[in-house]
């Protein structure tokens, strides 16, 4: 017979009946919570590109030393894409026999194509937003400009043999973070002066940079046309070669996105688990009368199959509708935060949330599905008579076997899944463990005490299994709550607290040996405490064992390029705070006169470096070479002086060194910079503020979508607690009927509903919390590298709330109960 | 009488049937060397108190369960060489039955209730055969309610329609009129009796109403598990 055409009749009755309307729903809002978070985390994650994007002005920057071929512009337009030119080079601003170092930058008329301009008129004036750069004969300046020359708008001033009108005081220039190694401060005019500046000639040293900027698609046919055709040195820019601290940051931020997600995905799989069983009772009847008529175990099992599959794959199509519904809405509202609108989602999140309903629908109804076919056709003549039970083991292993498969897939990040698994499955196996210790501890209880006391414990004890899989539905649903908690609070703060207030925002290079004093006695009169003046050499890698190393060697181009430039090189006795050794150690006092080096993870995996590998660099002319001792990870956006490569006293010690360090300049206090320089004229001054604030948005905007995600998963433990407690109606509806024909009053029903209900919610909460920090704990250390303090609210609010909400859900729901008249239950069967 | 009858005839044969169960207190035996045949358009009763096993031999005799001892054939079939699937297989389109409690599936409208049977025993068309069923049972009317639409006694007849609409050669029915009032309850049993007639299908009727008792062939008293033989 045709099993699709009995799965249909059978689906068209489902969702007519209201049999599975707590199933589908479950789905829904599971689908609908994991679409809505992928889509809204798809348009977040691509906006915090476009956010870091205005580190480079642009999405791809060409960037080379002569002017770039007519050609790469004209395939940008051809491909409709904005483009614009920029110019940078240091030069000298004079100002009244006055003279300043500063960075030039001319720009063309569309610039910058991402990010944004703001200037003040005044040096007391609000800061407003300009959507054009200078105009030909205008020239803007960094505050820092008029201080060391004691520049009003208004003031002519000469570059070169240019004579400009000092316009506007630049107050933001989004590019400016990525250039990292400022000398001066910056100047802002047009493209067209730069002729009559006469500073530009074919020998001098110049940045050309071509920028491109568009949609997603053409953007990226645009890299991949232009990556074959870049001449020698012209090199193609885009974010992964962005600045280590930007690219950190935003790791860190979609990495904080997908483990919302994630916790959704686990609500979602909690109320499925509890909405399941009631389904599988009610089939039971069905498959005993088809067995009955001569149906086989098979065909009762495919039709039941198809139907689960139909139904998984209507609901997730529903359940996709909503969450693109709902991330509309939600990212509607939130544009504002994210300056402008966000860029349209991909279809990618359609395809996870698909997958998402089909995969916690199998893994959750499998099991039991699959022990329908086994129904005793007996069943049609003695009631009690169902499926064989199911194993409450190959139930989780499935639930969790599903789950793990989300979760990998939902996170990206094998560890960060991995941990938030670890998490589950502990949770899960305690939960079991809770549960059949509970029903063991309470027989001997439940004839003690009130008979509200022997009602509830009795409610407990009237269907251990299902008690147990409400303590585990729970127990896993409040862990996701309680996890998404901690992300929320304890995990972002620590995020934010990575980029202290004061964190160092202007590096000091170049500081000779014999001024190393004489600065810090400077910075301790001006009451300004610096990270620490490290030495610093520049070196160039030449072999790594005995093979020469050499560009060509390396597919990835940051690789390349590190290989090119000089790297900075310092020697230290300790490690750096805030540096942690991945393998290998740290030289103690008995090797600290060993050659040996320490190697940053980051580079050494780019360029193949292992641990005990033997490194040879040139040092101005002088080879030195030394084992690998140990590999260090480095936090890069804590705006200290970081190194690639740190060696042992001994081995670099006698070689000529500079001295660098970093330190917090206070707002208003830019004229302290022009006094350090004048005292130290060879002293080079790099500012950072710039992709300190790109971090910082980087981390709000990530944050509040974060937040959002909370609410939905918010929103899916709602369902959850009601599934939950749906889980038992059944049950509890014949009781009541029962109870209340021997005359149990209506009060005593409904304490005794909150007895059950609140003792599974504060055993749940007490285990979900204790499991939620510990999770939280190994995230937070493990995946993240933060340092994390569990907090007791974690503990309060999950045992109390979850008491709470689970008792107070518990007693609205068996209300109704208690309020029809009994004989109307009765009749209604 | 049994002698009446070819080998052939014989729909369903027990020997020496028992049924035992293991309870709470230890063993506990159901049924008891019960031997009883139905030949094809026989109508027996089987009579007994509540609790006396009737309803566990029937489930036995229908291949719904397996005995503890002694042999059991259906249409000339040993059953304890046949597995859950085989004897499901062999039910199919032969076997209609009518339960106390009418067995519905609720979320089917009657025709597709008795539809099922022929669909399940590769029947073609056969929503015209249910159609026709229904017709005979008077519900001609009534095709696309659900269960939970009728009343009882229409429910019944539903069931009765399922029953006999893929042309049964036995029809095993436990208390159909247990679940409805006197009235009601009488004309179900006309209903049975007449579509029976009409198909010539052998009926096994579990009752304990002595006057339905009287219009059958034979009236096997069961009691306790064991069989005393009352008309035979
Ligand atoms: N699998 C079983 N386990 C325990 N007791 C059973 C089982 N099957 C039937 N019984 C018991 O056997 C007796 C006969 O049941 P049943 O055949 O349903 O009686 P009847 O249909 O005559 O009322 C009852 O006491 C019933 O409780
Ligand atoms: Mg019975």
């Amino acid at each position: 017979m045709n099993t699709l055409l009995l799965a249909l009749r059978f689906l068209r009755h489902d969702w007519r009946s209201g049999e599975l309307r707590l199933l589908v729903l479950a789905l829904i809002i599971a689908v609908s919570a994991v679409t809505a978070v992928g889509f809204f985390t798809n348009r977040v994650e691509q906006a915090m590109v476009l956010q870091a994007n205005q580190v480079m002005a642009a999405d791809l920057v060409l960037f080379s030393h002569r002017p770039i071929a007519e050609s790469f512009e004209q395939r940008a337009t051809e491909l409709g894409l904005r483009t614009a030119h920029t110019l940078s080079f240091p030069s000298v601003i004079l100002h009244r026999d006055e003279t300043q170092l500063v960075e030039v930058k001319a720009v063309s008329r569309d610039y910058p194509l991402r990010g944004e301009l703001r200037v003040r008129p005044q040096a007391a004036a609000e800061e407003q937003r300009v959507t054009r750069p200078p105009a030909a004969g205008n020239l803007w300046g960094e505050a820092r400009l008029m201080a060391a020359l004691e520049l009003q708008p208004g003031d002519r001033v000469s570059l070169g043999e240019l004579n400009l009108n000092l316009e506007q005081i630049l107050s933001r220039d989004s590019a400016l973070g990525n250039n990292f190694f400022r000398l001066g401060p910056e100047v802002l005019i047009a493209l067209e002066d730069i002729p009559k500046t006469g500073l530009v000639t074919p020998a001098s040293r110049v940045h050309y940079r071509l920028l491109v900027a568009g949609e997603r698609n053409p953007v990226e046919s645009y890299q991949r046309w232009a990556r074959t055709r870049l001449p020698r040195g012209v090199r193609l820019e885009h974010l992964s070669s962005a600045r280590p601290e930007l690219r950190n940051t935003l790791d860190r931020g979609s990495r904080f996105l997908s483990l919302a997600a994630l916790v959704a995905v686990l609500v979602a799989g909690a109320t499925v688990a509890l909405s399941t069983r009631r389904f599988v009772e009610r089939q039971s009847d069905t498959s005993a009368i088809m067995r009955c008529l001569g149906a086989s175990q098979s065909l009762i099992l495919w039709v039941l199959l198809l139907r689960l599959l139909l139904l998984g794959l209507l609901a997730s199509l529903l359940g996709i509708a909503v969450g693109w519904l709902a991330q509309y809405l939600l990212a509607g509202l939130l544009s504002d935060w994210f300056g402008g609108t966000l860029p349209s989602p991909t279809p990618w999140p359609i395809l996870v949330g698909l997958g998402t309903g089909l995969i916690t629908l199998v893994g959750f109804t499998l099991p039991p599905a699959l022990r329908l076919g086994a129904v005793p056709p007996l069943r049609v003549l003695r009631r009690d008579l169902g499926a064989p039970p199911v194993s409450t083991w190959l139930l989780a292993v499935c639930a969790i076997g599903a789950m793990a498969l989300l979760m990998r897939w939902q996170a990206g990040d094998a560890t960060l899944a991995g941990w938030v698994l670890l998490g589950t499955l502990g949770t899960v196996s305690l939960l079991l463990l809770a549960g059949w210790l509970l029903i063991r501890l309470l027989r001997p209880l439940r004839h003690r005490g009130g008979t509200r006391w022997r009602q509830g414990l009795a409610g407990l004890l009237r269907d251990p299994a299902m008690t147990t899989l409400q303590l585990t539905g729970f127990g896993l649903g409040i862990l996701a709550m309680l996890l998404l908690g901690i992300i929320r609070t304890d995990l972002l703060d620590a995020w934010h607290r990575t980029i202290p207030e004061q964190a160092p925002n202007h590096f000091l290079i170049n500081i000779q040996p014999e001024n190393v004093a004489g600065m810090q006695e400077f910075f301790r009169r001006e009451q300004i405490q610096p990270a620490g003046i490290y030495p610093m050499l520049r070196a160039r890698l030449t072999r790594i064992n005995d093979k020469p190393v050499a560009p060509e060697q390396y597919q990835d181009d940051r690789a390349q390029r590190l290989v090119e430039r000089e790297f900075n090189l310092s020697w230290a006795v300790e490690p750096q705070t805030g540096s942690r050794i991945v393998s290998g150690r740290w030289w103690g006092d008995e090797n600290r006169e060993a050659p040996l080096f320490s190697v940053e993870t980051g580079i050494a995996e780019t360029l193949g470096i292992k641990l005990g590998d033997r490194l040879g660099f040139d040092l101005a002319g002088v080879p030195i070479e030394a084992r690998v001792a140990n590999l260090r990870q480095v936090r890069w956006d804590s705006f200290q002086p970081n190194f690639f490569v740190i060696g042992t006293p001994a081995l670099l010690r006698d070689h000529p060194t500079n001295y660098i360090t970093s330190f917090y300049l206070p707002p208003g206090r830019e004229a302290l910079l022009a006094q350090l320089v004048r005292q130290y004229p060879s002293v080079t001054i790099i500012d950072v503020s710039a992709i300190m604030r790109q971090i910082r948005e980087i981390m709000q905007r990530g944050s509040l979508a974060v937040e959002y995600v909370f609410l939905f998963t918010l929103a899916a433990g709602l369902l959850m607690l009601y599934a939950g407690i749906q889980a038992s109606r059944e049950h509890r509806r014949q009781e009541s009927v029962v109870l209340r024909t021997l005359g149990m009053q209506r009060r005593g029903l409904i304490e005794a509903a909150g007895i059950e209900f609140v003792t599974l919610g504060l055993l749940a909460g007490t285990l979900a919390s204790l499991c939620a920090t510990a999770t939280g704990w190994f995230i937070a250390t493990e995946v993240f590298g933060f340092n994390f303090q569990p907090s007791l609210w974690t503990a309060i609010v999950g045992i109390l709330g979850s008491g709470s909400a689970i008792g107070i859900a518990g007693v609205l729901a068996t209300w109704p109960l208690t309020v029809r008249p009994p004989l109307r239950m009765l009749q209604d069967g | 009488m049994d002698t009446d009858h070819t080998p052939d005839s014989i729909l369903v044969k027990a020997t020496g049937v028992g049924k035992r169960v293991n309870g709470p207190g230890g063993s506990l035996t159901i049924l008891d060397d019960v031997s009883l045949q139905l030949a094809s358009g026989e109508v027996t009763a089987i009579l007994g108190a509540s609790g006396s096993g009737k309803s566990t031999l029937l489930g036995l005799l229908a291949g719904l369960d397996e005995a503890s001892s002694g042999q059991i054939e259906l249409f000339g079939t040993p059953l304890n060489a046949l597995d859950e699937d085989q004897r499901a297989a062999l039910r199919a389109g032969k076997v209609g039955f009518v339960f106390q409690s009418f067995q519905l599936l609720p979320g089917m409208t009657a025709l597709e209730n008795v539809m099922l049977p022929l669909e399940l025993a590769g029947v073609a068309r056969p929503a015209q055969g249910a159609g026709e069923a229904l017709r005979q049972v008077g519900l001609a009317d009534r095709l696309h309610h659900y269960p939970a639409q009728l009343s009882g006694g229409e429910q019944q007849r539903v069931a009765i329609a399922r029953a006999f609409a893929s042309g049964p050669k036995v029809l095993f029915a436990d208390e159909p009129t247990g679940s409805l009032d006197q009235a009601t309850g009488s004309r179900i049993i006309d209903l049975l009796f007449r579509m029976r007639e009409q198909t010539g299908a052998a009926l096994l009727l579990v009752t304990h109403d002595e006057r339905l008792a009287a219009r059958c062939d034979h009236r096997l008293q069961i009691e306790n598990g064991r069989l005393e033989q009352d008309t035979w």
